[in-house]
């Protein structure tokens, strides 16, 4: 489908996509796949640290981060699949790049330096800067299907992250480019609950319901989120009448780039996507 | 000067109520850590003097419901330096460092900078936490980032339902989640985790809550 040379990733999962959502994984490795991107997994990566750490202790937190920034190759970008950790592992890379100090005690503390010229790189923006001319000629066209993208709130433009990548707006571009049709007047940007949802679920379903109610009322199909978190609580934490099936941003773009194995991930949604996708005519 | 405190009040003998508000939120000025804004400001490297207290954080917060001073609130009293009413209070726990405040504040006040601060200031002075059930499951979290490098979620949620004894709640749901197999059985693990180990000892030191 493209004649573009492979592109080297070192590719760090997170724990959510590597435990838990396994249709996001599967997915995105379909998608890696059809787009020639080689995914290498960062080698004895750990948790970033999560909102946890940065709660009880930040220095902890930064220090988790750190350790995976160090175990990482310089040559080649690193491929994040979760909002959460890219802002934690971005976070601490910026800090790193200001900070001699800090640039020097991490090295002691964890006997690697940690590389300036490190690239940090989300799948949504590998996805727009390298993947886009190898879209071209999707075997399979969305059909307009009205999807809400749900970016979530880490991908708004945290204050560590201002000066960075803006990703906003892209998933609409990646996925009307495909035949989707774009439903944003609702609420894009608002946030899940994260952790919340194993304490207080209670708050969570209040803030979940308004989401969804927002994408009924703007007469989407479904949501089309880029963390597995969110994806999760989105999908576990609707107790409206009218529920909508939540994909992965990984997950449609696999369907749409021809993979033929999603019967595997949709087994694993609570609200089941199928029938809205039947009607569009993009599964059988 | 306390007893200012008890000070008779008598809404219906027709004093305003405002008087009746200010003798029982009384601040007394000897309280007050007059040092505790400038140590705020400095761990979380942002500038909260330029709250105006437009309310902006609090307007946009998905989860003021659940908590029981607002955001700008919490930066009042944090600029008088109401220390212990600051470090007490359920906000800073609820926050879940979502950066919608901080996005949106036209001060460009870091907020969710400001809750992570105040949290790790409340353990480490040990003062009592009103919501234990979230600093539990943060303990867990950071257990099993710990003994595996990364977070089981499975391991998680079953030692937080053990600590807080609520296993029925959500059971269904969580059973469902197995069943659908979004939670795995078994945790994978760092290799090297003398490594994370050793990022773990000093934390555990100092602030094991």
């Amino acid at each position: 489908m493209n004649d573009q040379p492979i592109l080297d990733f070192s590719f760090y999962p997170g724990c959510s996509v590597a435990h838990t959502a396994h249709e996001s994984s599967q997915s995105l490795m379909r998608v890696c796949q059809a787009l020639g991107f080689s995914l290498t997994e960062l080698p004895d990566w750990n948790c970033c640290g999560s909102s946890s750490a940065y709660i009880v202790d930040p220095e902890l937190g930064v220090q988790l981060s750190a350790r995976n920034l160090s175990l990482a190759d310089p040559d080649h970008p690193l491929l994040v699949m979760c909002p959460r950790c890219l802002h934690h592992l971005r976070h601490v890379h910026v800090m790193v790049k200001q900070n001699r100090d800090l640039q020097r005690t991490l090295k002691r503390r964890l006997g690697r330096p940690i590389s300036p010229d490190l690239q940090i790189i989300h799948f949504l923006e590998a996805v727009v800067r390298h993947g886009l001319p190898r879209l071209n000629g999707a075997p399979v066209s969305l059909n307009g299907l009205r999807f809400m993208p749900y970016y979530g709130c880490t991908l708004y433009r945290p204050p560590s992250l201002r000066r960075q990548y803006y990703f906003q707006a892209e998933v609409e571009n990646v996925l009307t480019a495909l035949g989707g049709e774009a439903v944003t007047r609702c609420m894009t940007s608002r946030c899940c609950g994260s952790f919340l949802s194993a304490v207080q679920p209670e708050v969570v379903t209040e803030q979940v319901n308004q989401i969804i109610a927002s994408a009924v009322a703007a007469e989407a199909e479904c949501l089309v989120t880029v963390c597995a978190m969110c994806q999760l609580n989105l999908d576990i934490r609707c107790t409206l009448k009218t529920r909508l099936p939540i994909f992965h941003f990984s997950e449609i773009l696999a369907l749409a780039l021809g993979a033929k194995d999603y019967h595997r991930w949709f087994a694993r949604h609570l609200v089941n996507p199928r029938p809205v996708l039947k009607s569009r005519g993009l599964i059988d | 000067m306390n007893d200012r405190k008890e000070k008779p009040v008598n809404p219906e003998a027709g004093e305003p109520v405002n008087h009746r508000i200010v003798a029982e939120e009384a601040v007394f000025v000897q309280e007050l850590d007059r040092e505790f804004a400038a140590e705020v400001n400095r761990q979380s490297e942002t500038d909260l003097n330029l709250c105006y207290q437009c309310r902006t954080c609090s307007n946009g917060c998905p989860f003021v419901a659940a908590m029981d001073y607002p955001p700008n609130v919490v930066l009042r009293m944090i600029q008088y330096g109401m220390r212990r009413r600051v470090l007490e209070c359920a906000t800073i726990w609820v926050c879940v460092n979502c950066h919608t405040c901080s996005s949106q504040c036209p001060n460009n006040i870091d907020i969710a900078a400001i809750m992570n601060t105040l949290t790790k200031m409340a353990l480490e002075e040990g003062v009592p936490i009103p919501t234990q059930s979230i600093l539990d499951f943060h303990v867990q979290v950071l257990h099993s980032i710990e003994v595996y490098g990364r977070a089981h979620k499975l391991r998680i949620m079953l030692r937080h339902k053990l600590a807080s004894g609520e296993w029925f709640k959500d059971l269904d749901l969580g059973l469902k989640m197995i069943s659908k197999r979004k939670l795995d059985l078994f945790p994978s693990r760092v290799k090297n985790f003398k490594e994370i180990r050793r990022l773990f000892e000093p934390y555990w030191k100092v602030a094991k809550p």
